[in-house]
């Protein structure tokens, strides 16, 4: 086997134009991801039991099955179907671009919101004692002890399934979308040359891991400033 | 709230917890002004009944007044009640993410709806009186346990109640950071504030209390004056009580 390392160089270029795409559809879907993960984790801490199991049985589709198959099943399935395509929303349904975007906003949505979820178990129960004894109503607990202290607990975790989406937006290549992945799949198939190709399509996530997790990181701080012990703020 | 009748009535109250009897039949009147020290052995109802006092425990049975408003499931009560009862906890219960001055101001802003300007005065007042104005920009793991229970009363002091309730205040800080905190609650003894206190202390008991109150069981076993009480207990379980804690 040989490996040719002018082919690199030439192919990165031509992969780094699809890194736009891979943004939108990292941020879009991570922006929309988290507000329908904020929904489902507030149905699951409601205390209403029909909101509640309806988070739940949301949540497991959503982990139970393959992103590859819910990716199929928006771009392939739904415009098979008719109230669909006289919809409203059949502008998004109809673009490869458009079902990348739900797909991946509603997988990353059933994740996340467990993730606060987490977080928001986590608040000492003696600090939401205090407030209430302060004569906090519920709404303000949730509001300004709970949801801070819940986002420091929860964003490690939350990191985590940020590089996740990332990788998972790999996905929209097969769909026809032209993104970092789906370029290199297109450079292959013309060079059949994989080796190289798609090892610096790797070395490419890599580095954009390593920004996100940097940032990660300084948000991270940030929220967590007042753990640490010694010196002023 | 009328002086006439008083502040606090406690009337054949019940709570359980599963099969569990953690107040049992209790009764308790605390007029304006009174001091009220409760001491007894572990589980024996002293923290459920003080947190029964500002509904963080609901009673099963019986009644509860605060002045003229008892205690039942409506919010506006609930609430209204809230706002004349301090409370201090064991384990402080401070909030982590903010300053000891927006710890002091929260309450005051959202419950009271005091102007900010005005919440930071008040802030500043009580962090003076409590000794400790120069850490009102620090965060509470920034502070010593005494310090952060010194701040947890300046908090409750700032939204003005009518009583204050302190569960076992001292229980969790090292000796040396006790006698910081009895001072500012002697203080606020002497300045008429109405207190009931579950704790330990009992030269703090012997000092400040008009009347200490020894449960067991769920329910009151004896109440005297400190004199009697510590000086002539009558009840054995009294007695046996009062020999294990002191005789160290």
């Amino acid at each position: 086997m040989s490996f040719d390392v002018s082919l690199i160089f030439s192919a990165l270029p031509k992969m780094l134009m699809g890194i736009g795409l891979t943004f939108q559809l990292l941020v879009l879907s991570g922006v929309l991801g988290l507000a329908l993960a904020i929904v489902l984790m507030l149905m699951r801490v409601s205390g209403k039991w029909y909101l509640d199991w309806l988070a739940q049985a949301y949540i497991y589709v959503f982990r139970g099955t393959p992103i590859l198959v819910q990716i199929f099943i928006v771009y392939y399935g739904f415009p098979q179907l008719e109230f669909i395509r006289e919809g409203i929303l059949w502008p998004i349904f109809r673009d490869p671009f458009g079902c990348a975007i739900v797909a991946l906003t509603l997988n990353t949505g059933a994740y996340v919101s467990e993730i606060l979820r987490g977080g928001v178990l986590g608040v000492d129960h003696g600090i939401l004692e205090a407030g209430e004894a302060l004569g906090l109503n519920r709404r303000q607990r949730f509001t300004y002890l709970t949801t801070p202290i819940a986002a420091r607990l929860a964003l490690p975790a939350y990191g985590n399934d940020v590089i996740s989406l990332l990788k998972s937006t790999a996905l929209a290549s097969t769909i026809t979308l032209a993104d970092m992945t789906g370029i290199a799949r297109s450079i292959v198939a013309q060079t059949y040359a994989p080796y190289e190709i798609f090892i610096s399509l790797a070395i490419v996530y890599m580095i954009i891991t390593f920004f996100i997790q940097k940032l990660m990181a300084r948000i991270e701080r940030w929220l967590g400033r007042y753990t640490v012990r010694t010196g002023q703020t | 709230m009328s002086a006439t009748h008083p502040l606090i009535r406690m009337e054949h109250v019940g709570k359980n917890f599963g099969l569990f009897k953690a107040l049992h039949d209790f009764n308790l009147e605390v007029t304006k002004g009174e001091r009220i020290v409760v001491c007894g052995p572990s589980g024996s109802g002293k923290s459920t009944m003080i947190r029964c006092i500002n509904r963080l425990e609901k009673h099963d049975e019986g009644r509860i007044f605060i002045g003229d408003i008892e205690l039942t499931e409506k919010l506006e009560d609930l609430n209204a009640v809230r706002r004349e009862v301090g409370m201090v906890f064991q384990s402080f219960n401070l909030f982590p993410h903010m300053t000891i001055l927006k710890n002091l101001m929260l309450a005051q802003k959202l419950v009271r709806k005091t102007p900010k300007d005005e919440a930071r005065e008040v802030a500043m007042h009580y962090l003076n009186r409590v000794k400790i104005p120069e850490q009102a920009d620090k965060y509470p793991i920034q502070l010593s346990g005494g310090q952060q229970q010194r701040v947890a009363i300046a908090r409750a002091l700032c939204m003005k109640p009518e009583v204050m309730l302190f569960d076992e205040p001292t229980s969790a800080l090292d000796p040396e950071m006790i006698n910081e905190v009895l001072e500012v609650m002697t203080g606020l003894a002497k300045d008429g504030m109405t207190m009931i206190c579950v704790t330990h202390e009992m030269g703090f008991a012997r000092s400040v209390a008009d009347r200490v109150i020894f449960m067991d069981a769920g329910e009151i076993i004896e109440e005297a004056t400190p004199e009697i009480f510590f000086g002539a207990p009558r009840n054995e379980r009294t007695k046996l009580f009062l020999s294990q804690i002191l005789t160290h």
